[in-house]
């Protein structure tokens, strides 16, 4: 088969590639190598509100909970609180990502998208040198989707880049490796994110706990790979959901690794374009991925929808999405990076200095920025690195 | 050799996004490991359950 445009890949970033594209008058073929678009999940789950809102109504039937704040403790136990205004700035709602993402691929295939399901990309096609399309594969049967330009929103495990020469191999201090149980137990809080800091709990990562209605919460950790031994989130999330949840009932196993990387070095070659997980473009601080996906997806579509016609596919032509991408979302990813660099190799005392240094401070209405702009005033000494990145 | 422990994976990726030479592939439920595998050993420690090993091959 023959097409202007394939997606590899149904989560986010690829539904709203497709959608945007094919909304533009492209013909779009998205493939997802799962049965099922969505499923299993590989998320947290949080997303902030007015960033989704602005691309895409919310819907309910997505939507498990609304939270009012985030609590963040540190690995004394002294916490701090944010209210829902500025924290919905980082978590607002809780989604049910197996109808979100399907919700999505609707949306793409509304405005004209082929989708195939159960459909791998094998690898990529050439033709004269470039990549002309992908070999994939439907219930065992191998067959070709020709087409100028091929989008990798294939996630953590992304092949389409490195088909194409992008070295996109995560390092291990560049990637957290997760775990997550949904937990059901009356201790669970239904109105606040929280966030466990300590070297203890969570090695260069944190613990959350995201509310997803009456009773039940993503109880979830996060350790950074360079730290991790074999099996370590799980071990740690076991630990931890045992001494806080003794009566806890796990209803569901999740497992993954998120991207910490900041922007990688290119994200585009003759012919591909690399959008979400696939580009590294999940934030290194929260790890929250989902927003960035859309809007680079969003961005790869209407670019695609611009220059397939014109026949201007190659890397030069690219750069405009490289550019784009790096100019928008990249700026903040850029510097959660370098923050996330510098909170990594905190001690236990010196987080627990950072949480205190708020005392008395009232960071209600804070977001993530504001919240590091005052520590570093509160700790001029500790934080001078970070001075410079908050501006 | 790597070997991949179907019992234990949660077939999540994170292993694939790590392997320095595209050795590893996330098929269906499973993990499929190639030649390019150099037994570099990166992947073991990323996995959130411990699925992979290297195991040290009897010489024959």
């Amino acid at each position: 088969m023959r097409c202007d445009l394939v997606v590899v890949g149904a989560g986010p970033a690829g539904s709203m590639t497709a959608k945007a594209a094919a909304e533009a008058g492209l013909k779009v073929v998205m493939l997802e190598k799962r049965q099922e678009i969505g499923d299993p999940v590989r998320c947290a789950e949080g997303v902030s509100k007015a960033p989704l809102k602005k691309l895409v109504d919310p819907d309910p039937a997505w939507i498990s909970a609304e939270v009012k704040g985030a609590r963040i403790r540190a690995p004394d136990g002294t916490e701090i609180v944010i209210s829902e205004d500025r924290a919905g700035a980082e978590v607002g709602y809780v989604l049910e990502r197996k109808v979100f993402d399907r919700a999505l691929a609707q949306k793409a295939a509304e405005a004209g998208a082929e989708v195939m399901v159960k459909t791998r990309a094998l690898r990529l096609l050439w033709e004269g040198g470039v990549p002309a399309g992908v070999y994939a594969q439907f219930v065992g049967e191998k067959f070709k989707i020709e087409a100028p330009l091929v989008i990798g929103a294939d996630g953590v495990e992304s092949k389409v880049g490195r088909w194409a020469g992008i070295d996109t191999a995560l390092k291990p201090e560049d990637i957290e490796t997760c775990a997550q149980f949904l937990v059901q137990d009356e201790k669970v809080d239904e109105d606040y994110c929280e966030f466990c800091l300590g070297n203890q709990i969570a090695p260069g990562g944190y613990v959350w706990s995201f509310p997803k209605g009456r009773g039940i919460a993503n109880v979830g950790i996060g350790v950074l790979g360079s730290k991790a031994d074999p099996g370590m989130p799980m071990r740690l999330l076991r630990e931890f959901v045992k001494e806080r949840f003794p009566d806890g009932k796990v209803l569901e196993v999740v497992v993954g690794g998120v991207p910490v990387s900041g922007p990688i070095e290119r994200t585009v070659a003759d012919g591909i374009i690399l959008v979400g997980d696939a580009a590294r473009q999940s934030d290194p601080i929260t790890g929250g991925g989902i927003i960035n996906a859309m809007n680079a997806g969003m961005m790869a579509g209407e670019i695609a929808a611009d220059l397939v016609p014109k026949g201007e596919m190659d890397s030069g032509s690219l750069q405009i999405y490289e550019k784009r991408w790096r100019e928008t979302i990249g700026k903040h990813i850029s510097r959660n990076f370098a923050v996330k660099e510098f909170f990594v190799d905190l001690t236990d005392d010196d987080l627990n200095h950072l949480i205190h240094s708020l005392d008395g401070i009232d960071v209600a209405e804070m977001n993530l920025r504001g919240l590091l702009k005052v520590l570093v005033r509160q700790n001029p000494k500790h934080l001078l690195k970070l001075r410079h990145l908050l501006g | 050799m790597l070997t991949v422990n179907r019992y234990k994976c949660g077939y999540c990726g994170a292993c694939v996004g790590v392997c320095p030479t595209g050795a590893l592939e996330l098929v269906e439920t499973w993990i499929e490991v190639n030649d390019d595998c150099t037994r570099c050993g990166r992947c073991t420690s990323i996995c959130p359950l411990g699925a992979l090993e290297l195991i040290r091959e009897a010489k024959a």
